[in-house]
């Protein structure tokens, strides 16, 4: 019943064997131990399980851990290197681009993708860019947010910072 | 959702998927980008004894221009149309098209060929091919069919490809004269499949009539449908604000739709009324601007 | 209270670092060893008997462990779900709910059967071969068929369908009527949607067999309210029952109640003797988990040609479900509400919760003040619209403006400005100019409006002398504050986040509180086994309840480190200076300690006479009233004519929840909010055939949520009247954006299809509904 599947995730490689039917997003989770990928919808609407294959956004509730033999898997546990985020992890921490979480790291996938395609999307290419991911805690504002930071904080625009950092000095009450 | 259990292979020629194809009939499965199959078997509404997955056979992707045709590998992926911007001011109805699909993350997985077999009456691949007049090129281990898109689609998830065959190439022919198209899309939010949606492709002649039109209708019939009736009141007339509006109104004839949660029948008829309408001030326009 | 320098700054959540880099913890991550999977075989009827289940080929597939129902889970299972109490009725019905179905199943997606397997998709092949045999019974899904003599029941053993008939007269309803100019009359629906936190529900319950011990993880908003249920019905005391919930994807009211699968997977950990996880699918999520909405108000408006309003009749049709949500009953609050932030002579007000086959509602975001803000606004425009009048006008002629003020039906609004909110949301959106626009437009056959929305909201459930007459618990909330003996302090709380960024927020209270650092400060909430009982997170009580229950202990701490500094400095206490986190002599700054030292000595010897040892205090926080946050919404469309599609030019709104602790959070609880609001108004819809009572929206192809592509930019701004009810000065701001926003849209399509004589337009405002309101007006 099951077949062999090599294939790297996150630089690194590994070999299974697994049934035809494991999708994508399962393997990863429970057999690669990589649970940052979620599932939310089951029908491929909401890009919870966004990752790369071969450097390529796609939902991986919607593929099979077979196809992705042979090829390159990142997810968000590879995002980040060596210890510092990713400018679209930054901006989202910046921007207050996530709430619950839960959508995050397929969104924050998806953005990634999006500015490695385009470095300066303007803020009709940031919707279309990103609309295979679904939030319901956001609004979308402060994505749409955290994507144009980041793209700015990427082409060494702004400093990439807009926010004060954890623990920092006073700011004054507002009203 | 988790799908029921199936065989897999994943062929590296051709001719494998043929005669595996050949071997086991229905019980096969093509699996191409898998955008619509692979829902489809976890919610267990399709459960095949083998999936033959496509995906690792060369020469089934790609967009060229040759003989008068512009040819586009079966398993070719939306993104692949959506970036071939080389076929703007050409068919303009593709490129509109291709963004309109589903997602940015399916399009980067969703093939075109696999979409036109998959036959979705709201697919949106159907009604731009039967708009642009193509031919599907079809292989089995007995050989190889050529088939126009028109006919093609016979009924819900149903067209003329049998299940020894698997689709290799649409070829669309482009012809001299100034062209131009679009596809308008109708959806409850983005991403959605189409409540409504139209297709709409014209051929300029050099004396400024229209030389061939191409109307698809999407989401509004049993399957994809070419509004014969539309295109033929177009052909050899010069283009007119009344011309638009009969043609718009002999397209909305032609569809046949069905109330349900997108809408009236009623309501989706008129829809694709407005949109033909407005598509082909838009195509006529465009093809008016292009130099052939 | 003084303005210090963590409360109401925009500080960077704590939360984040883990949730960007996928390393959160939520249920699907959780996983044991020699775990069983639970696959739940459920009704594809709305309403059938149960004739027999045939589970023998199930049992025989492969990796199967156990394949229970009804019968297996009777001896284990020892109650039914709860429902809390609710509000005197004149009528009342509630029958009781097991966990699972056994003779008779009464909503599509109702529990039959379980599979308890070695991994999931084996527990799904062998949930697909439990063979039941259904006899179908009529669906009930019409609510006034429902209510009529000689309906079909929703389930055989009820004597009808009503679940609830209560009257809430306030005042003379007829000499407001009589004194009236004209009488208005509309039909104002609230359709049934599914809240839709994007982590669908699961757990994974482990029993220790022979030790009577369980562990619950679960994705909830209530972990205590959880253990307190499910270990009662399983007979584990709440001593050896722990619930933990880690992070939670979301909840927006439907994680807020013990589900049937709670009690199944536990009970079949106890009878596998395994470990068992269930991880609903969204399909099981659209069916099973609680619904909200699902109301019809007719309603009747009394008011005066100069736009004065004078009386207001409604009665709301409540859609139950096939039994009674935990908290279905609290949407009446509807009722109290539906007066706005308007003075009225007299309003009449009546509820009827009636059964259907369809799955409970229960609280979605806002929970009966969406429902009446969309009542009273609308009705705000339909009385404009009849005069003649400047909808901004008839609101402003007819607010609240003295405080506090006891409404018509005796509730108490603590704070609020409601024309300054709507003067400034005016002067934001530049309405003059909009309105100049729109005319322009309409002659070139553009079809543009603006909507409005002045909301009054209750929240900050709620102070015990209200809940427990009206709901039967006392919605207090607690906390213990443990200063550790180096400094750094723990705060257990019995509130639980679930996107709320109570691990940031609450550490500003406690830093400036304390007047410690902010990064020494720990909040724990969601495990019962380290947090005090609270009632958990909804009704956008945790900041105004919750909060509060934080600053009651750490003025404890501090009360206590007074006691330990004027012991160090051989001082009396009352000449003791507390200076953020300095304490000293009065006239001797120089000569300081520092909360951790003092801490530090708490746990050492030489303690002052009598003292115990310690630094930590536990409170339990009763709030004085609710608090009742306001604010003015206005959005701007334009209707295609030929298609019915919406868009949304413009969304502006000004929003007043008191003191901010942290305007980043406020705003995004806002934005998430708004968007909601603005969701229901336009797309989203639970349909099931009304033949059958089969669902139509079963997957989230069918069920709309909006992409980024839907959603407006939002205009944010605010206003600060801080609430006179709490030290903080604190409202709540988790609902407000939801409360407010349905109606700025629905008003303002309406005002854009005014050229069409259309005077009212129901929710979704789906493009085919507009098309088909637009051709009947044209013919």
């Amino acid at each position: 019943m099951t077949q062999p599947v090599a294939l790297t995730i996150n630089g690194r490689r590994r070999e299974d064997h697994v049934e035809p039917r494991l999708l994508l997003v399962h393997y990863l989770r429970e057999v690669a131990g990589l649970t940052g990928t979620h599932i939310a919808c089951d029908t491929s609407q909401c890009g919870a399980c966004t990752v790369l294959i071969d450097g390529e956004a796609v939902k991986s509730c919607s593929v099979f851990a077979v196809q992705a033999a042979g090829r390159e898997v990142t997810t968000i546990e590879g995002l980040a290197a060596d210890g510092i985020l990713h400018p679209v992890q930054q901006a989202f921490w910046n921007e207050h681009g996530l709430q619950c979480g839960f959508c995050t790291p397929g969104f924050i996938m998806a953005a990634a993708y999006l500015l490695k395609q385009n470095p300066s999307p303007t803020d009709d290419e940031i919707v279309r860019g990103l609309e295979g991911n679904l939030c319901r805690c956001t609004g979308y504002e402060n994505i749409k947010k955290a994507v144009r930071s980041a793209s700015e904080a990427m082409s060494g625009k702004a400093d990439g910072v807009s926010g004060e950092l954890v623990g920092s000095a006073a700011v004054p009450v507002e009203g | 959702m988790f799908p029921a259990a199936f065989d897999y292979t994943a062929p590296g020629a051709l001719d494998e998927v043929l005669s595996l194809l050949s071997q086991h009939g229905d019980d096969a499965k093509v699996l191409a980008g898998g955008q619509s199959l692979i829902p489809l078997l976890k919610l267990r509404f399709a459960a095949p004894v083998i999936l033959v997955d496509i995906g690792r056979v060369d020469g089934l992707e790609g967009i060229r221009r040759e003989n008068g045709h512009v040819r586009i590998g079966a398993r070719t992926r939306h993104r692949d149309v959506e970036s071939a911007t080389e076929l703007r001011g050409t068919l303009d109805v593709l490129l509109d098209a291709a963004p309109l699909i589903s997602d940015p993350l399916i399009r980067n997985m969703g093939t075109v060929g696999g979409s036109i077999c998959h036959a979705d009456p709201a697919g949106d691949w159907g009604a731009v091919m039967l708009a642009v007049g193509a031919e599907f090129v079809v292989k089995s281990a007995s050989g190889e069919r050529v088939l126009p898109a028109a006919g093609f689609f016979e009924g819900p998830f149903t067209t003329g490809l049998r299940s020894d065959e698997v689709m290799t190439e649409i070829r669309i022919p482009v012809g001299s004269g100034r062209s131009g198209g679009t596809y308008l899309k109708l959806e409850r939010k983005v991403g959605d499949f189409a409540s409504v949606a139209t297709a709409v492709h014209v051929v300029l002649g050099g004396d400024g009539r229209i030389a061939a039109a191409g109307i698809g209708l999407c989401a509004v019939g049993a399957h994809s449908i070419k509004a014969t009736a539309a295109e033929a009141a177009l052909v050899g007339q010069a283009p007119s604000d009344e011309l638009i509006a009969e043609a718009a109104r002999l397209a909305g004839d032609a569809a046949e739709p069905k109330a349900d949660i997108r809408g009236s029948a009623e309501y989706k008829r008129d829809v694709a009324r407005v949109f033909v309408q407005r598509g082909l001030h838009t195509a006529i326009n465009r093809a008016q601007g292009a130099t052939a | 209270m003084a303005v210090t320098s963590m409360i109401g700054a925009r500080i960077q959540r704590r939360e984040d670092p883990k949730l960007i880099t996928g390393h959160g913890n939520f249920i699907d991550d959780v996983s044991l060893v020699n775990m069983a999977h639970m696959s739940v075989v459920r009704s594809p009827h709305a309403h059938a008997r149960i004739r027999s289940i045939d589970t023998s080929r199930a049992l025989a597939s492969k990796g199967v462990v156990a394949v229970l129902t009804a019968a297996d889970f009777k001896g284990v299972i020892l109650g039914p779900l709860p429902v809390t109490n609710s509000f005197v009725a004149d009528k009342k019905q509630v029958p009781e709910q097991f966990p699972i179905a056994a003779e008779e199943a009464v909503y599509a997606g109702e529990p039959v059967a379980v599979v308890i397997a070695d991994d999931r998709y084996l527990a799904d092949d062998a949930a697909q071969l439990v063979s039941v045999d259904y006899e179908p019974l009529p669906a009930v899904m019409d609510l006034e068929k429902a209510m009529e003599p000689g309906s079909p029941l929703v389930k055989s053993d009820r004597p009808d369908n009503i679940g609830w008939d209560a009257a809430f007269p306030a005042g003379d309803i007829d000499a407001a009527f009589a004194e009236a100019d004209f009488v208005l009359k509309e039909r104002i629906g609230q359709q049934r949607v599914f809240p839709t936190a994007m982590e669908t529900r699961g757990c994974v319950a482990d029993y220790v067999p022979y030790d009577n011990r369980c562990t619950l993880w679960t994705s909830t908003q209530v972990p205590h309210f959880i253990r307190l249920f499910v270990g009662g019905a399983l007979g584990v005391p709440e001593s050896q029952f722990r619930v933990v919930s880690h992070d939670v994807g979301g909840g927006f009211g439907a994680k807020l109640r013990p589900y049937p699968e709670e009690y199944l997977a536990t009970a079949a950990s106890k009878i596998t003797e395994r470990p068992v996880k269930w991880i609903e699918d969204r399909t099981e999520s659209l069916q099973a988990t609680t619904h909200g909405r699902g109301q019809i108000f007719d309603v009747e408006v009394a008011a005066k040609r100069d736009g004065t309003l004078l009386g207001l009749k409604f009665t709301q049709l409540l859609d139950i479900g096939a039994y009674h949500g935990v908290f279905s009953a609290f949407q009446v609050v509807a009722c109290l509400l539906g007066g706005g932030c308007y003075e009225w002579k007299a309003i009449n007000a009546r509820s009827i919760g009636i059964f259907t086959n369809r799955m409970s509602t229960d609280p979605y975001r806002g929970a009966g003040r969406p429902e009446a803000t969309h009542l009273v606004e609308r009705v705000v425009d339909l009385v404009a619209r009849e005069i003649g009048m400047d909808p901004a006008e008839v609101r402003r002629k007819n607010f609240i403006t003295a405080f506090p003020h006891t409404n018509n039906f005796g509730l108490v609004y603590d704070s609020g400005e409601y024309e300054k909110s709507l003067d400034r949301a005016m002067a934001n959106i530049d309405y003059p100019a909009l309105r100049k626009r729109q005319e322009e437009l309409r002659a070139q056959g553009r079809y543009t409006g603006i909507g409005f929305s002045t909301y009054v909201e209750i929240c900050g459930l709620g102070p015990s002398s209200a809940t427990a007459p009206a709901a039967g618990i006392a919605l207090v909330e607690s906390s213990m504050v443990r200063v550790h003996p180096a400094g750094s302090v723990t705060v257990s709380v019995g509130t639980h986040a679930h996107g709320q960024s109570h691990e940031t927020t609450f550490a500003q209270i406690v830093a400036d509180t304390l007047g410690v650092p902010y990064d020494s400060v720990e909040i724990r909430h969601g495990d019962t086994g380290d947090t005090p009982f609270g009632y958990g997170t909804y009704g956008s009580r945790s900041l105004a309840v919750g909060g509060m229950a934080i600053m009651a202990s750490c003025h404890k701490v501090v009360e206590k480190a007074k006691k330990l500094a004027a012991h160090a400095f051989e001082a009396s206490e009352e000449d003791i200076v507390v200076d953020h986190g300095r304490y000293f002599v009065r006239g001797n700054p120089g000569e300081a300690k520092a909360l951790a030292e003092l801490a530090f000595a708490s746990y050492g010897a030489g303690l002052p006479e009598g003292m115990e040892h310690g630094l930590e205090a536990v409170s339990y926080f009763d709030p004085p009233n609710f608090v009742w946050p306001f604010g003015c919404h206005i959005c701007a469309v334009e209707v295609d004519p030929e298609t019915g599609a919406v868009s949304i030019d413009r969304y502006v709104a000004v929003d007043d929840c008191g003191n901010v602790i942290n305007p980043m959070v406020v705003d995004g609880q806002l934005h998430g909010g708004i968007a909601q609001g603005i969701s229901q108004a336009l797309f989203e819809e639970v349909q099931y055939d009304d033949a059958t009572g089969q669902m139509l929206t079963g997957t989230m192809l069918d069920y709309l949520i909006p992409t980024m592509a839907e959603m407006p930019h939002f205009e944010l701004d605010r206003t600060v009247t801080p609430s006179p009810t709490n030290e903080l000065g604190v409202k709540g701001i988790g609902e407000a954006g939801t409360i407010a926003s349905s109606i700025a849209v629905i008003n303002a399509i309406t005002d854009a299809l005014a050229p069409f004589g259309i005077k009212h337009v129901e929710m979704p405002a789906r493009p085919d509904r507009l098309w088909s309101m637009i051709k009947e007006a044209r013919a």
